[in-house]
């Protein structure tokens, strides 16, 4: 087993947070795992990636040129990652904030309106939370309820945030697994 | 304790307070400000100081006074902020004080930019500052190892009166992994200092001190500092291995995030019907050079590959001498090579015999 996941969008939607959660839940879950962001001059509203790789082995290079897995939260994102992601991988696309779908047709496509669930959901904010949900339930790799643990023991200080959270990631995760379903059906 | 997810900026200051450090003294720079505000935190829970100084000159004669009066204690800064601080750490190495200093290294030269780079290798490992000295220089290439090395690091910098220097990235610093403390020591705990200025009162006086007007005196302290890093290059030199074992058609020599690159690569070599090895020094002074010759004695070639144009490839060329051919990859000002890049470079070297 061996992953690498490349996670973008604006930053301050998040992106740096799910990878995170991803790799913690990794880490717990008796797997090799390492977090690189990317951290060049950048401002809120400008750019943000992060790549987390999870393994059965020790990891070599943190830094990903060929992703298994893609979740955009952006245009710019999406324009940037997707010719990298290799064949057979996954992309999980932010259609309420992205305009167009992947030109890929050798990848799982996985489109969601992340902020419109959001929103349903209580807050736009959690929009991160429905992508990456929605990239467990189309991906597998890591045991969602995992996840949901980690986000727990993540937002401990601010309680409030904690359903709404959990349930934004319930959420992305039913989308995410609809669509692997569908796929799979052919 | 159990494994926690840390950066490797953070995991390297809870290192330091794990290995009984109190004091942090620093001046802040991108791409090792986790450090300094981790410090901040951490150190008054427990009962340490962390100062901010005025600059990094200041922040290195901090370190040389708490240093002569007994304590350790650390800094972190990156390239630029580490030549502002090469003159206390000449003082430090002249007054033969234990310091640990960790290098986040950025590109250059000047200001240069934040992402990773080795390019300060030979400042590293060749001295840095004025004068005949060395610094015990130490590379690690995964969290926990920045952290174990970290740990070493005080205990090294105490047994050698000598300072020590921690070498990574922004790669390094910036990256999250699983990271444990393994040991944990108080400051009551650690041995005594009998050189240390603590107050006389009761003892003859100590002196710390890098001033010898008497060049029969200066000399004599020369040699023994160049004795001290004879004896470090005896017992104190650290390396990893890996696929080298069975001999291989191209050793790569690489440290810290480079190494890293090159696992991915080796792995990636058996598609492509290519042996490669890895030979990574922890140590960069004193650099593991009988290590590195068994290993490339074993190799048809050999690749260097770092973060610059080129500064350990000479340190590998020197102890190769010529018995095989020395290939040379590098990327800089903040570009990080692929595994894929590595094995066209080795593949090169192989047709054409560097």
């Amino acid at each position: 087993m061996y992953n690498e996941i490349v996670m973008a969008g604006f930053g301050g939607q998040g992106v740096l947070l799910i990878g995170k959660l991803l790799a913690y839940a990794g880490m717990k879950a008796g797997r090799e795992v390492t977090w690189m962001p990317s951290y060049g001059p950048e401002m809120r509203g400008g750019t943000c990636n992060c790549t987390v790789v999870l393994s059965d082995r020790p990891i070599g290079s943190p830094i990903s040129k060929r992703p298994h897995g893609l979740v955009v939260l952006n245009l710019p994102s999406l324009d940037k990652f997707e010719d990298a992601v290799r064949p057979g991988g996954v992309i999980v696309v932010n259609t309420s904030l992205i305009n167009r779908l992947p030109r890929r047709s050798d990848v799982a496509v996985v489109p969601v309106a992340a902020n419109e669930v959001a929103m349903e959901v209580g807050t736009g904010k959690a929009a991160n939370m429905v992508a990456l949900g929605a990239f467990l339930g189309a991906a597998g790799l890591v045991d969602v309820a995992a996840v949901s643990t980690v986000l727990e023991e993540t937002f401990a200080a601010r309680p409030k945030l904690v359903g709404i959270n959990k349930e934004a990631l319930r959420r992305g995760f039913e989308i995410g697994q609809e669509h692997a379903a569908v796929a799979a059906a052919g | 304790m159990a494994k926690k997810l840390m950066k490797g900026c953070e995991a390297i200051g809870e290192a330091a307070v794990q290995a009984g450090c109190r004091l942090f003294f620093g001046y802040p720079i991108t791409p090792q400000n986790e450090i300094p505000e981790y410090m901040s935190a951490r150190m008054p829970m427990v009962g340490g100081t962390f100062v901010q100084a005025e600059s990094e000159v200041a922040a290195s004669n901090m370190l040389y006074g708490a240093a002569g009066a007994g304590c350790r204690v650390f800094t972190s800064s990156s390239s630029p902020g580490i030549s502002l601080m090469m003159e206390g750490l000449s003082y430090i190495a002249g007054a033969e004080l234990p310091v640990v200093i960790i290098n986040i290294m950025r590109g250059g030269p000047g200001l240069g930019g934040i992402l990773p780079s080795q390019s300060d290798y030979f400042q590293a490992t060749k001295g840095g500052g004025h004068g005949d000295y060395r610094a015990l220089v130490l590379a690690p290439s995964t969290v926990q190892e920045a952290a174990d090395l970290v740990q070493d690091a005080f205990d090294l910098a105490d047994r050698y009166r000598n300072p020590v220097l921690v070498l990574g990235d922004g790669l390094i610093g910036q990256m999250m992994e699983p990271v444990e403390f393994k040991r944990s020591v108080k400051p009551e705990e650690l041995p005594e200092k009998p050189w240390a200025t603590t107050g006389c009162a009761g003892r003859k006086p100590n002196v710390i001190n890098s001033l010898f007007l008497d060049p029969e005196k200066l000399e004599a302290h020369n040699w023994a500092l160049h004795a001290k890093y004879l004896e470090m290059a005896k017992k104190e030199k650290r390396h990893e291995t890996y696929q080298v074992d069975d001999g291989c058609d191209v050793l790569v020599v690489a440290y810290g995030t480079v190494a890293r690159i090159t696992k991915t690569a080796i792995d990636q070599a058996k598609e492509r019907g290519l042996r490669l090895g890895l030979f990574r020094p922890i140590t960069l002074f004193p650099y593991p050079s009988e290590a590195l010759w068994a290993a490339a004695e074993k190799s048809k070639a050999v690749l260097v590959s770092e973060l610059s144009t080129g500064q350990m490839v000479e340190d590998v060329r020197a102890v190769v001498a010529g018995r095989r051919p020395v290939g040379f990859y590098g990327r800089v000002g903040g570009m990080v090579m692929g595994p894929d890049e590595l094995l066209d470079e080795a593949e090169k070297l192989l047709r054409t015999g560097a």
